[in-house]
């Protein structure tokens, strides 16, 4: 048995099963109450339970963050929601000098059982400020784990293990993500996800196309296109963006002795260029071509459509990236 | 707004404790003094490295607060908290040890002098991020009023943190929420080489949180009997209201910021002068005049604080190294293991 669910379902119906099943989990952001989340994924939570679980916060992204650190070390087990990653970065000291390091730094006596999750990601048109893809900076992070849910399953299935996970662990869900549907099995068991390793989207022979988030679908529409064309394409989705599943990544590189990463990042510094030195690292000669990838062009992230478009990874980019490996 | 400026005290007044707890604090006074006073020796030898913030000077704010507030609270402090950790009851050579990169540390040598962690004391850090600790302490309180406890959270930080936009959100969290909060703000005048008048548009701390729809206390922080009464009824008005306060303990600290300072932002004379309200020498000397200390009892007590360094020392010499095969250790939490 199975059932159709949306993205925002999904991580809406996971939200909903940690707050009933645990008294410790609460959601903590701004506009996550009366306003039901900003992209509506905690829609009637106040109602059912109440505003000390479902916590409206001032526009104080370091405070509240902070303050769910607090709360985790207190006892608790806050799910906090920055409204989007853009915002996330003025509450990236408590993320990054607090969360990240109170284990390590003293010396295992202190752990941050917290999750926070944020949308990321452009596509929408809201500009360069609205359109961040950062998570390649969270990824850099030791003490942090770092997910990417990019289908419905892990949507639903991952929010459970990173509430259970005894260390922060920050979910990056991608905006041009939310409406997508597909479909769930009923029982509860088999909605738990493993968010220790990468999955296999699509299983190929010639190239190990790998990429995560809102660009797993461009990379999956792009496999098709290049099946019509006699090329098949594996498509790795990382989606445990730290610590990264350098086993998958190998295993599929191996395979196809030929590679194109894709990252909604800017090149620079990115998740791609991680993922390349591990490839090199790794599985150098079995390649048959330089590792290609396509990642955001090196620009702030227009407005117009055309132009925003032009920026980003598209299925196209991806199609050429791969043929020309085969030139 | 809620401002209760209390004026100091008389400082000749006369001390309204039994003599027990009195000398009780004053030895503490002087365990942090001296555990200081060798850390800056053992800085200089090398022994000590990295920052080394000393508390000299302001040993009555740790001291008066601290004995305000109980075991089961939870504490919140900078990177210039040796004497938090040691009033909270972690041992001096533990302390001692951290200092040294020693395994024996709280943290194993991973943290040092800035990053003091106890767990049984429910001291929560020993954070060098300025005004990083109070969002933290917010969230200790939260996380106590969410499952009906009854700790409050005390939070230490500096008249420079007040400048941080992390104050501002955390006092208005803090008041918002109705959060068992103990604000405790150690203004000693500087942030480094900062004076306060030139950080801040209004340097009157009390108004700045009494803003936010809290109490607001300021004591002398040079004075024990100041700093503890005050904390008290502070500590009080948070564990009635379930909300929080805030207390400026107005210090000085004696010694430079950290060991890398030429102290060329403040007058030697103005150093000197606030060294004659010390607070170790004012109230042993009140305490002499009230009966309620002899020499005897002064020089014994000084005398197992230097002991107790001695011992401390002796631990940290003979300390191990954690060894490098366990440099991955504590990144994340063991399998198993609950956090
Ligand atoms: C966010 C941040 N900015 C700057 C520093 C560098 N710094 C360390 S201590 C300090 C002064 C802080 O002064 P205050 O809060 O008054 O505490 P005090 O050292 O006087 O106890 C500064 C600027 C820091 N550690 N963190
Ligand atoms: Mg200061």
């Amino acid at each position: 048995m199975s059932r159709t669910l949306s993205y925002r379902e999904a991580m809406r119906e996971a939200m909903h099963e940690a707050l009933a099943n645990d008294p410790r989990v609460f959601l903590m952001g701004e506009d996550v109450g009366r306003y039901g989340g900003t992209y509506a994924f905690s829609k009637g939570f106040l109602d059912e339970f109440g505003p000390e679980r479902i916590r409206d916060t001032p526009l104080s992204e370091l405070g509240f963050v902070g303050a769910a650190i607090g709360a985790a070390l207190g006892g608790m087990r806050p799910i906090v929601e920055v409204m989007t990653v853009n915002f996330s970065l003025l509450a990236l000291d408590q993320i990054v000098n607090t969360a990240a390091l109170y284990r390590h730094m003293s010396g295992g006596q202190f752990s941050v059982p917290l999750v926070v999750r944020m949308t990321t990601g452009a596509g929408r048109q809201l500009a360069a400020q609205h359109s961040h893809s950062l998570e390649g900076w969270y990824a850099h992070i030791p003490g942090i784990k770092v997910l990417a849910p990019a289908t419905i399953e892990d949507a639903r299935g991952m929010l459970a293990p990173a509430l259970a996970d005894p260390d922060p662990v920050v979910i990056f869900e991608h905006a041009g993500l939310f409406n997508m549907e597909g479909d769930l099995p009923d029982t509860r068991d088999d909605l738990m996800v493993d968010i220790r390793s990468a999955k296999v989207r699509r299983i190929g022979t010639d190239v190990a196309i790998i990429t995560h988030g809102g660009s797993l679908s461009k990379a999956l529409a792009a496999a098709g296109q290049l099946a019509a064309e006699g090329i098949s394409a594996e498509v790795v989705d990382l989606r445990v963006l730290r610590p990264l599943d350098t086993a998958a990544i190998v295993a599929a590189v191996a395979k196809c002795r030929r590679a194109v990463v894709v990252d909604e990042g800017w090149k620079s510094g990115s998740l791609a260029a991680e993922v390349m030195a591990r490839i090199m690292e790794n599985v150098f000669y079995e390649l048959d071509a330089p590792v290609a990838r396509v990642c955001s062009e090196e620009v702030p992230i227009p407005y117009a459509k055309h132009l925003e478009d032009a920026a980003l990874p598209q299925p196209e980019k991806i199609v050429a990236a791969v043929k020309g490996l085969f030139a | 707004m809620n401002i209760d400026h209390h004026a100091p005290p008389p400082p000749a007044g006369p001390v309204p404790w039994q003599s027990d707890f009195a000398v009780g604090l004053l030895a503490d006074m002087v365990r942090i003094r001296r555990m200081e006073e060798k850390s800056a020796e053992l800085y200089g030898a090398g022994k000590i490295r990295g920052f080394l913030h000393l508390y000299i000077g302001e040993e009555a704010v740790a001291v008066g607060a601290l004995h305000a507030l109980s075991v089961e609270d939870n504490i919140v402090a900078t990177y210039r908290e040796h004497a938090h950790a040691l009033v909270r009851g972690m041992a001096m050579s533990t302390i001692m040890a951290e200092m040294y990169g020693r395994r024996e540390g709280c943290a194993h040598g991973r943290g040092g002098s800035m990053h003091l962690f106890d767990k049984a004391t429910r001291l929560f850090g020993g954070n060098a991020i300025v005004g990083g600790g109070l969002p933290l302490a917010v969230g200790l309180a939260l996380a106590a009023k969410m499952q009906n406890e009854n700790r409050i959270a005390a939070c230490f930080f500096g008249d420079g943190a007040v400048a941080e936009g992390a104050f501002h959100e955390s006092l208005n969290l803090a008041a918002l929420w109705k959060l068992p909060v103990l604000f405790c703000c150690e203004n000693n005048l500087y942030g480094m080489g900062t004076a306060l008048e030139r950080s801040e548009s209004q340097t009157d701390l009390c108004v700045k949180a009494a803003s936010y729809n809290m109490p607001a206390l300021r004591a002398d922080g040079m004075d024990i009997v100041a700093v503890h009464e005050t904390t008290k009824q502070a500590v009080q008005r948070v564990r009635e209201s379930r909300g929080p306060v805030f207390v400026e303990y107005q210090t000085y600290r004696f010694r430079a910021h950290s060991m890398f300072d030429a102290e060329l932002y403040r007058p030697k004379a103005e150093v000197e002068e606030w060294k004659t309200r010390g607070p170790i020498h004012t109230f042993s000397a009140r305490l002499k005049a009230e009966g309620k200390l002899t020499e005897e009892q002064f020089l014994a007590l000084d005398a197992a604080a230097n002991a107790e360094v001695a011992d401390a020392v002796a631990f940290a010499e003979a300390g191990t190294w954690e060894p490098v095969e366990d440099l991955l250790k504590d990144v994340h939490t063991p399998e198993g293991v609950a956090p």
